[in-house]
């Protein structure tokens, strides 16, 4: 399971740090490398399209994994680079931005879009896996996620945009329901498809524990 | 006073309703006037009228108003619920406001993705899906709300669902006919399909539903021309053109007149199959007045 990002657009990034003359890059050596948005690569590619922006890069690393603890020391180790630097440029994802920004007072901007928790097809894309949406559905549902698979996250069988079987969204993608309904029906379990699944109850996640370390 | 849509439609008497929507299309805007006027020569032919809630994810003036200016006006509206713009707070208090100004029938639908609107950044709710506000309207007339708050005075509505009959894919039509299904234990008191234009599959569904003992109102869409009945057989599963429809509004040489003359064909033929039938002028609300014509009613 990964986190799957995105890089923003340039134009979006150069408005970030508009104001910021000395930049510090930091990048991510797990998901963020495997999705090849914040990996030693992309993070040489930025630094050189700060360059030619005119702006001044004060220092780069790639964090092994740049949400966990480990964190703390690789930022004291690059310390002197960083404290020059006018504002950091994070390409990790949201996770890892928010454990960059606990240890520093400075100002830090995202370089990437946190898309989803997914998996590496083989196709070399990447599928939504787990929205994290609290109540699980997963045991009425053939085991095939509706809240993620479904572009609606439809509970209670499929819309009315289902298209030979495929989403009207993306008519690439399989539909949910029709996926979950045949898988119900090859392991007769199609009572499954009688039960009405209760509106979600979105209380159980909301605000429970904050994440973010106090400075 | 002329007999409602419930009571029409529960005295087994053949209804007629007819479906319009706030201006979207540019012009958009707060002139509802001209939805009026197309309806005026409908008074007294349809039993009822669909307020079309926001359809195609196009941004527009509110269903509920016009629904309220139309019963003002002496219709019984049909109101649309979409999941897909409200969550589940706004969706009960709507429903309650929909009810206070003299509503009485509403059709609970999922709503169409954002993205195909015309604001297509925006973010799509669908915090309940069709079964699960078919569910909230069920409570609400039971006199608690989806928190178990009890109401002092409560509504009656008369809610309905949509239906999408798809007559190419087996697959989809077996989870279509499977959620039709949960949306009748969830309250559904009738159901509205899409379009149909191949009377032989339709009785073939109908037949398949029949035992769920609810009420179907056929979806009648006038073709406007076989380019539109080509790309709809291409494009959307649940509406399916016979040839011979093609090639009769292709081969004419006035598509108006066999146009409306399909349409009543369809609807003669869907009277002794359905309860009723729901009609989707789909910007030719002109022409009705003399489908209806056509069609003796």
């Amino acid at each position: 399971m990964k986190t799957i990002t995105e890089q923003k657009a340039l134009e979006e990034i150069e408005q970030m740090v508009e104001k910021d003359h000395k930049i510090y890059l930091i990048g991510c050596g797990t998901c963020a490398t495997m999705c090849r948005t914040g990996g030693k690569e992309e993070i040489l590619r930025m630094r050189d399209y700060l360059h030619e922006k005119g702006k001044e890069v004060t220092g780069w690393m790639v964090i092994p994994t740049a949400c966990d603890e480990l964190t703390e020391e690789a930022i004291r180790q690059e310390n002197k680079h960083i404290e020059e630097a006018d504002s950091i440029l994070v390409m990790t994802c949201a996770f890892g931005v928010q454990t960059v920004s606990s240890y520093l007072e400075k100002p830090i901007y995202p370089a990437l879009n946190t898309l989803f928790i997914g998996k590496l097809d083989v196709d070399g894309t990447f599928s939504e896996i787990c929205k994290q949406c609290g109540e699980c559905v997963l045991g009425r549902a053939a085991g095939i996620c509706p809240v993620t698979t479904c572009a609606k996250g439809l509970l209670n069988g499929p819309c009315g945009g289902t298209n030979k079987g495929k989403c009207e969204v993306d008519k690439d993608k399989d539909c949910a329901w029709t996926l979950i309904y045949n898988r119900l029906e090859r392991m007769g379990r199609l009572d499954d498809m009688r039960q009405i699944q209760p509106p979600k109850n979105y209380g159980i996640k909301t605000f429970k524990k904050y994440s973010i370390k106090e400075a | 006073m002329p007999r409602s849509f419930k009571e029409t439609l529960y005295s087994g008497d053949f209804v007629v309703t007819v479906e319009v929507g706030p201006p979207g299309m540019p012009p958009k805007g707060v002139d509802v006037s001209e939805i009026v006027d197309s309806l005026q020569p409908l008074k007294g032919r349809v039993d009822s009228v669909n307020v079309s809630d926001m359809k195609s994810s196009v941004m527009r003036l509110s269903a509920l108003a016009v629904a309220h200016l139309l019963k003002d006006r002496g219709f019984d509206p049909i109101l649309h619920f979409t999941c897909r713009d409200r969550n589940r707070l706004a969706l009960q208090s709507d429903l309650l406001g929909a009810w206070a100004l003299g509503i009485e029938n509403i059709l609970v639908i999922t709503g169409e993705e954002v993205a195909f609107g015309d604001h297509p950044e925006a973010k799509a709710v669908f915090d309940l899906d069709s079964v699960g506000l078919l569910g909230s309207v069920k409570k609400l007339n039971e006199g608690c709300d989806l928190a178990g708050n009890e109401l002092q005075s409560r509504p009656d509505f008369f809610a309905g669902a949509g239906i999408s009959i798809r007559t190419e894919s087996e697959e989809a039509l077996k989870s279509e006919i499977a959620k039709m299904e949960r949306k009748v234990t969830a309250g559904a008191k009738f159901f509205q399909t899409s379009p149909v234009y191949d009377i032989g599959s339709f009785e073939k569904f109908i037949k398949m539903v029949e035992h769920f003992r609810v009420p179907i109102i056929g979806g009648i869409m006038p073709l406007k021309s076989a380019s539109m009945a080509r790309f709809m057989n291409k494009n959307i599963d649940n509406i399916s053109v016979p040839e011979e429809l093609i090639t009769e509004i292709e081969s004419t040489r006035d598509r108006v007149k066999t146009s409306i003359a399909i349409a009543a064909r369809l609807i003669r033929e869907l009277k002794g199959i359905c309860q009723g039938i729901y009609l989707m002028p789909a910007g030719w609300e002109k022409n009705i007045p003399a489908v209806l014509d056509a069609a003796g009613f």
